[in-house]
């Protein structure tokens, strides 16, 4: 059981660097100048003292000619009948951004949108958001979105740019006009897509993809004669088998998934079982770092995987493969596999048409099909075909396109051959782009027309087949925005909006006027119930699938291969401009602001001299945030990024995760202004077009360390502390289904004897302390939390709603290189096992634990955090002094103190240009606070925060429920982190009410359940049940 | 100063006030301690002194108020709570000089034939209806037989609280209730005059005591040349260091007094009544007209905002109402006020023209001046407190139905907030979100609790930080 877990390479090898930061919770020196002349030499003497007494007092007479703020309390001319100004509502509505559609709520105050939650209502979803859909909000108020509409870059109303685009039109004569989109969810616009067409006789619609899915979509349409991607139902695999596919995390359909998988994660205590997952993966990733087993390969291995895979489900020899563990490990995945017919599910990351037919033949051979593998309703969230926009690009190079219209593509951006794109474009006679914001293709074009936001449009979106979700505004458009499928309309000579259209398509299919209302009203359109299919497969295609893939150039043993991957909140590019996804912690590398070369211990040894293994190398790389800068060369195009070492990266494989390096155009986020350059670079140049589709490995890469060193904001290192009673690892626990079905008392016994010195668990609340137990005897609701750490998969979603419910400041890069990040939720990512090349990965959220004995109360000189009767651990700003004793006490971290005046929360608003970063003063815009969420005090500079348990989101169901005068229920209460978890991972309610969820989470879990460093009779109210890895047995560690 | 919280409001109307953009601002603070106010020109006359000292305080009465202080302090003790007891549970449907819902109450006490009976006529009506009581039968008929609510938890105490508040008001009042209308201040500014008055006397008696002390000491040293005993040069009474250390000393207190109390009610604007864009009478309206609060005020059972009502309620009743015949109305200089004007102006808000239909998409908000201003950092929800705890309007607010010109009655400070909190009875028993304070009811009917004091806010939480500031 005692199994080591170690946060950094310094922590593993408990190097010196590392016994040092574990010192103090403030790893950085006070701001004073130490010098030993004493007082009055000192550069602040105590003289210095009296005079800035002097001068504040001066200055506080001196502003006492200040006057009390004169405000007006402006009432609406007509209120509307429903609203209550000070009460929220929400309205469902639509997350869609380049082609991934989310039903949503949005939670709208006074008029604006503060936050996004999930609808319960929508049965792919069913409530779960990701960090992304949790971010969107903040991009209504970007300040870099497009206000007006252009022409050449010059203002223009919307008639003149009707009539001149009418113009255009006309002028074009023959040449087609092509409609350039991502892939469009809506059928109503599909629908609009069409009239236009209609009305403009060689016109067509081309669907572009920045990460396609045509290696899938051309392997079934060669398979099952269907160019649609079926669903996947991981909630009926017990065996699940990925090929490199982010499924938990960028792949597909990430909520859905992770909220099935999560379904076979979930143990019931009296009967444990459970999914089993094995990964092969060549750089790691969100869902690689979750399976319960994972092998590593080159990329360029991938097809022989596969088709080893599909040899050793028919009970034949595996060929092809050279490494012994790899093999060992397709042996492996294949045995389970079939052991679990019917109940097993394959699937591929990869956008090779060849490997997705072989795919598509083990799952055959699983018997997949109507089980695992769904084809009743199939996704329209993915249909772009890389080679139909190859041939658009050859098409305006050839100038045989007379216009393009845009929408949701960003070509010169994301195609790997941009330039061409770039040529072609310019043949284009007549360039739209209906983009919200100025990106690298929109700049180039002739007319900008910008859409709305998602939270200002109408709209419908076609998920799967016949599961429908709808999208209303939550706010009058800010700007001189228009929808595009206006801007079609009209140019297509109808005369109503796309509101009409959108009413008069759906009126006819749910009834009505009342119908539509209230299918607004839930936001989904939901099928009955429709049994799984399977679909009739054609093996014809194998045979020349798994010849084709035989025939792949085999990688020369020597050779670097790149990976290109998608980083969980920031995609292919869709959150670079987000300021919260940029801070977020990347789930595997917990790196924040850029992207980067990750490579693995054993590449870091040949290539940058770094010896994990030995201390000093290992603290060299580590303690210090500048990295080395590696120059990546492919292609004939050559990056420089710092470097990485992330363990479950496969030692000939290098990673750069896509979207970086966006134009300056975009807003704060992604350029630095100071240092004038863009953040991160783009990796997209390195991918190349292989047999119709785009491939985003690379077989071969120069590396070349340039000696220089660049800052990577890393997360991972901070806020790590060790007490006299014991090591911050101890806050994990961890053991393996066999030793649990083995011995399901494992914990429980485990946590027994860690206190058994004071009274044992049954007496451990009252004998581990000579006080009073100020808790006990209290009537009414004792708030707890509960985190099952076997469903957590470490997306991130919690990370990004707690930012955006409790007004949690952006603090840029390089106040995160200083260890100054303020969420109050991290996921700490904790590796176990000696394995330093692919150990195993824990994720564990840790936010404010609200102990019932909490070290940081009984340390506040000015009482300013205290505790309430129903458990919390309260924290009161305008109380703080900011001493900082309580984060120094405080034994998990999480304690954060306004090191800066981050949200500008003070009388003077622009006294903090250049002590804080562009990117913060940013977010004090006017037009930025509009997301603050009114119900939680901003705080200033010089406070302590932490996680409050959304304390208003408490006492507002608490008032509801004292409203209707009744006791309070389950349903009442949802924390921002709880309700963002796709997984639901996340349980919190009343303890007290023994119905409640919690309650009963606890008491059905008693062998799992444990309290982070308990020993140290803290009393936490937050209680974790521990991660139980579905592998036979454990490799004893030397 | 910069007003901070100032932000846009795309696409928004509504200016609410929980903008919690500012927390801690201690400068802006306490830099307002002699502030004279740049709105001046929208506040009256006697509103241009400075806002943290009480009017027209002076230096020998606050001498005096310091020596008075402990006397002051206990001889308002009870008249404060009968006021506030008063506007709690019997201003909703009686005034003292006037007859409302139920009778004016001027002279109760004579009117009954015995004091307890009173007292059990308040505690429960019903209850002594029922003993056929001769008195209280024929007032229950002459009110139209409507029941007077039931008190049970008022004590006796309580009640003398009340009746003493009654008889002194009533007394106070019987002599300017023809002036109340036309001078509000009138009542107000007594208190002043008196001080006014206590402080010349202190002064007239300082100057004696001086004189006198003078006159001794004269006497003291003709006395001594008389006997031919050599005195000193005598010290001119400016260089007596006596004299400077009294002055000092006083001095000193009384400063350190003014600057204390003037830091800590820094930004409590109590007593502030701005002049409004169109000069509304809550006396016509809620007091002499009887229109409940919740019909213009209807967020305040719903929401955080009691809300002030949007032009479209107001057009309401004034499409019909289009003149004031009511008595005359007199504002905070003595001038009266046209009250069939300030329809007008609200007609002009509306976009109304009189004798056509109206167009209530014409309409401009009126921008009234914000009167309660609570700090941001700061949760105030009016359904917590008016549907939930039950409490009346009047209870912060002040008799809100007496007044024309609506100003801010309560300090609004923490220690005001707390102090209730503290007293403030829960509607335990009443509302099933309590039931699960099991062990509470328990000690109730155990009478581990006492039953009069029942379950305050305090005891379920309601003054621990996190209930206002999160």
């Amino acid at each position: 059981m005692s199994k080591q877990h170690w946060q950094s390479f310094g922590e593993l090898n408990n190097s010196d660097a590392y016994k040092q930061s574990v010192n103090d919770e403030f790893q950085e020196q006070l701001p004073f100048e130490a010098d030993d002349k004493g007082f009055l030499e000192a550069k602040h003497p105590r003289r210095d003292f009296l005079k800035f007494l002097g001068f504040s007092t001066a200055a506080a007479t001196i502003a006492a000619s200040c006057e009390i703020p004169f405000t007006k309390a402006i009432p609406f001319a007509n209120k509307p009948e429903d609203i209550v100004p000070g009460n929220y509502m929400y309205y469902a509505t639509t997350y869609v951004q380049d082609g991934d559609a989310v039903s949503v709520l949005a939670k709208v105050r006074d008029g604006r949108p503060i936050k996004i939650e999930g609808n319960d209502l929508s049965p792919i979803t069913k409530g779960g958001t990701s960090a992304r859909v949790q971010a969107s909000v903040l991009d209504l108020y970007d300040t870099a979105r497009l206000r007006f509409p252009t022409i050449d870059g010059n203002e223009a109303t919307f008639e003149d740019v009707d009539k001149a685009v009418a113009a255009g039109i006309a002028g074009l004569g023959s040449a087609p006009i092509v409609i350039l989109t991502s892939t469009v969810v809506s059928p109503s616009t599909k629908e609009v897509i069409a009239q236009f067409i209609a009305k403009h006789p060689g016109a067509k619609h081309v669907v572009y993809d920045a990460v396609s899915y045509s290696g899938i979509l051309l392997a079934n349409e060669a398979t099952y004669g269907k160019k649609a991607i079926p669903t996947y139902r991981f909630d009926n695999a017990k065996v699940i088998v990925s090929l490199a596919a982010d499924f938990l995390g960028t792949w597909l359909s990430p909520i859905e998934f992770a909220k099935q998988y999560a379904t076979g994660k979930k143990i019931d205590e009296k009967n444990p079982e459970m999914s089993k997952h094995i990964h092969f993966e060549s750089v790691a990733s969100l869902t690689g770092s979750n399976a319960d087993e994972r092998f590593l390969h080159r990329p360029s291995e991938t097809g022989a995987i596969a088709v080893a895979l599909l040899a050793a489900v028919n009970g034949q020899a595996v060929t092809g493969i050279d490494d012994a563990k790899l093999k060992a490990g397709i042996e492996k995945a294949a045995k389970e596999l079939v052991a679990k017919k019917g109940q097993a599910l394959v699937v591929s990351g990869s956008n090779d048409k060849n490997v997705q037919i072989i795919i598509n033949a083990i799952n055959e051979a699983l018997q997949a099909g109507g089980k695992t593998i769904d084809w009743s309703a199939t996704y329209n969230t993915k249909a772009g075909i890389d080679s139909d926009f190859a041939k658009l690009v050859d098409d305006m190079n050839a100038g045989s396109v007379g216009g393009l219209l845009i929408f949701g593509a960003n070509p010169a951006y994301t195609w790997f051959d941009s330039k061409k794109f770039v040529d072609g474009l310019k043949k284009v006679k007549l360039t739209v782009s209906f983009s919200g914001k100025a990106d690298e293709t929109t700049q180039l074009v002739k007319f900008v027309i910008p859409s709305n936001h998602y939270l200002e449009s109408w709209g419908d979106a076609e998920i799967k087949t016949g599961y429908y979700s709808l999208q209303q505004p939550t706010i009058y458009p800010l700007f001189k925005t228009r929808q595009w499928q206006d801007s079609l309309l009209s140019w297509s000579g109808a005369t109503g909006s796309y509101l009409d259209f959108l009413k008069q398509y759906w009126s006819a299919k749910v009834g009505g006027a009342s119908g539509w209302d209230k299918a607004l009203q839930e936001g989904v359109i939901n099928p009955s119930t429709i049994a799984a299919a399977a679909a009739s497969f054609n093996s014809s295609s194998v045979a020349g699938a798994t010849s084709a893939i035989a025939s792949y150039k085999k990688a020369a043993p020597n050779s670097t291969e790149l990976y290109l991957y998608q980083k969980v909140a920031i995609g292919a590019g869709e959150g670079t401009a987000n300021p919260w996804l940029q801070e977020m912690p990347d789930p595997v590398t917990k790196a924040t602001w850029d992207n980067y070369l990750i490579v693995s211990p054993a590449k870091a040894k040949t290539l940058l001299n770094i010896d994990l293994t030995n201390n000093g190398q290992a603290d060299a790389y580590e303690v210090k945030p500048p990295k080395h800068v590696v120059s990546i060369t492919a292609n004939g195009v050559t990056v420089k990024l710092p470097t990485l070492i992330i363990p479950g990266t496969h030692p000939d494989t290098v990673g750069i995760a896509l979207g970086y390096g966006r134009a300056k155009e975009l807003g704060k986020s992604v350029f630095d202004e100071e240092a004038g350059i863009s953040v991160g670079a783009n990796a997209f140049p390195f991918a190349s077009l292989a047999d119709g589709t785009v491939s985003f490995s690379i077989a071969s890469v120069d590396l070349k360390d340039t000696g220089d060193k660049f800052p990577v904001a890393l997360t991972q290192t901070h806020n790590i502390y060790n007490t006299a009673q014991g090591n911050r690892t101890e806050v994990m626990k961890e053991l393996t289904l066999a030793e649990f079905k083995a011995k399901p008392t494992e914990i429980l016994e485990d946590r027994e004897a860690e206190v058994k010195p004071y009274g044992g668990l049954e007496n451990y609340r009252a004998l581990g302390t000579i006080y009073p137990d100020s808790m006990n005897d209290r009537p009414g609701i004792k708030w707890g939390m509960s985190v099952d750490l076997n469903t957590c998969n470490g997306c991130g979603a919690c990370v990004v709603a707690c930012t955006a419910e409790n007004n949690v400041a952006i603090v840029g890069k390089p106040e995160v290189l200083r260890g100054h990040e303020m969420q109050w939720l991290r996921i700490d990512r904790y590796y176990s096992g000696s394995d330093l090349d692919n150990p195993k990965v824990v994720f564990q959220p840790l936010m404010c634990q609200h102990c019932d004995n909490a070290p940081c109360e009984n340390v506040c000189p000015v009482a300013a955090t205290n505790h309430s009767s129903e458990g919390l651990n309260q924290m009161t700003y305008n109380r703080c002094i900011g001493t900082r004793y309580c984060a120094n006490n405080c034994p998990y971290k999480v304690r954060r103190f306004n090191w800066a005046d981050y949200t500008g929360a003070d009388s003077f608003p622009d006294n903090q240009k250049g002590i804080v970063n562009d990117v913060v003063l940013n977010m004090n815009d006017d037009l930025t606070r509009m997301v603050l969420n009114p119900d939680v005090t901003v705080r200033s500079r010089g406070v302590i925060e932490k996680c409050s348990f959304c304390v208003q989101r408490l006492q507002s169901a608490k008032l509801s429920a004292k409203k209707e005068s009744r006791p309070l229920e389950d349903s009442d209460i949802k924390v921002a982190c709880q309700q963002a978890c796709p997984t639901n991972a996340i349980i919190f309610g009343n303890a007290n009410d023994k119905k409640s969820n919690i309650t009963t989470i606890r008491k059905d879990n008693p062998n799992r359940l444990f309290l982070s460093l308990e020993q140290l009779h803290v009393l936490p109210n937050v209680t974790y049940l521990a991660k139980v890895r579905n592998i036979e047995e454990e490799k004893k560690e030397a | 100063m910069i007003d901070v919280r100032k932000e846009t409001n795309f696409g928004l109307r509504e200016v609410t006030n929980e903008k919690k953009f500012l927390i801690i601002d201690c400068l802006s603070r306490y830099c307002h301690i002699f502030a004279p106010r740049k709105d001046i020109f929208l506040l009256k006359k006697q509103q241009t002194v400075y806002m943290a000292f009480p009017k027209r305080l002076s230096i020998p009465s606050l001498i005096l108020s310091i020596l008075l202080l402990t006397t002051a302090i206990t001889n308002k003790v009870s008249a404060q709570d009968g006021k506030f007891l008063f506007s709690q549970n019997c201003a909703s449907c009686h005034a003292i000089n006037k007859k409302l819902v139920g009778p004016a109450l001027a002279g109760v006490e004579d009117r009954w034939p015995d004091k307890t009976k009173l007292h059990s006529w308040i505690k429960n009506n019903a209850a002594f209806l029922k003993t056929g009581d001769p008195y209280a039968n024929n007032l229950y008929n002459e009110y139209g037989k409507t029941a007077m609510n039931i008190f049970t938890q008022l004590s006796d105490k309580d009640i003398d609280a009340i009746l003493g508040y009654i008889s002194t008001t009533a007394k106070a009042g019987s002599g300017t209730t023809t002036t109340a209308a036309g001078d509000p201040n009138a009542a107000k500014g007594e208190e002043s005059d008196n001080s006014l008055l206590f402080g010349i006397l202190t002064l007239v008696l300082a100057v004696i005591a001086l004189v006198l002390l003078q006159v001794n000491s004269n006497l003291k040293k003709l006395a001594d040349v008389k006997e031919g005993i050599r005195s000193a040069e005598p010290v001119p009474f400016w260089k007596n260091k006596a004299y400077i250390a009294i002055v000092v000393v006083i001095l000193f207190i009384s400063g350190g007094y003014m600057t204390t109390r003037g830091a800590i009610s820094y930004g409590r604007t109590i007593n502030y009544q701005p002049v409004q864009p169109i000069y509304y009478s809550h006396k016509v309206h809620a007091g002499i007209n009887q229109i409940n609060c919740q019909y213009c005020h209807i967020g305040v059972y719903q929401g955080k905002q009691a809300t002030i009502p949007s032009v479209n309620i107001c057009m309401n009743c004034h499409m019909a109402i289009n003149e004031y015949k009511g008595a005359k109305i007199y504002n905070e200089e003595g001038e009266e006020v046209n009250g069939t004007a300030e329809i007008k102006k609200l007609y002009k808000y509306a976009g109304f023209e009189e004798g056509k239909p109206w167009d209530a998409t014409k309409a401009q908000p009126i921008e009234w001046v914000r009167i309660h201003n609570l700090p941001d950092h700061v949760y105030f929800n009016h359904s917590q407190h008016v549907k939930v705890g039950q409490v009346a309007c009047q209870t912060c607010h002040g008799e809100i139905q007496k007044m024309n010109e609506v100003k801010q009655f309560a300090e609004l400070s923490m220690g005001w907030c707390v102090n209730c909190h503290r007293e403030t009875k829960v509607q335990f028993k009443d509302n099933g979100f309590y039931s699960i304070y099991e062990k509470y009811h328990a000690d109730l009917k155990s009478g581990k609790i006492d039953s009069t004091k029942g379950v305050t806010v305090e005891m379920i939480g309601g003054t621990e930080c996190q209930k206002c500031h999160y």
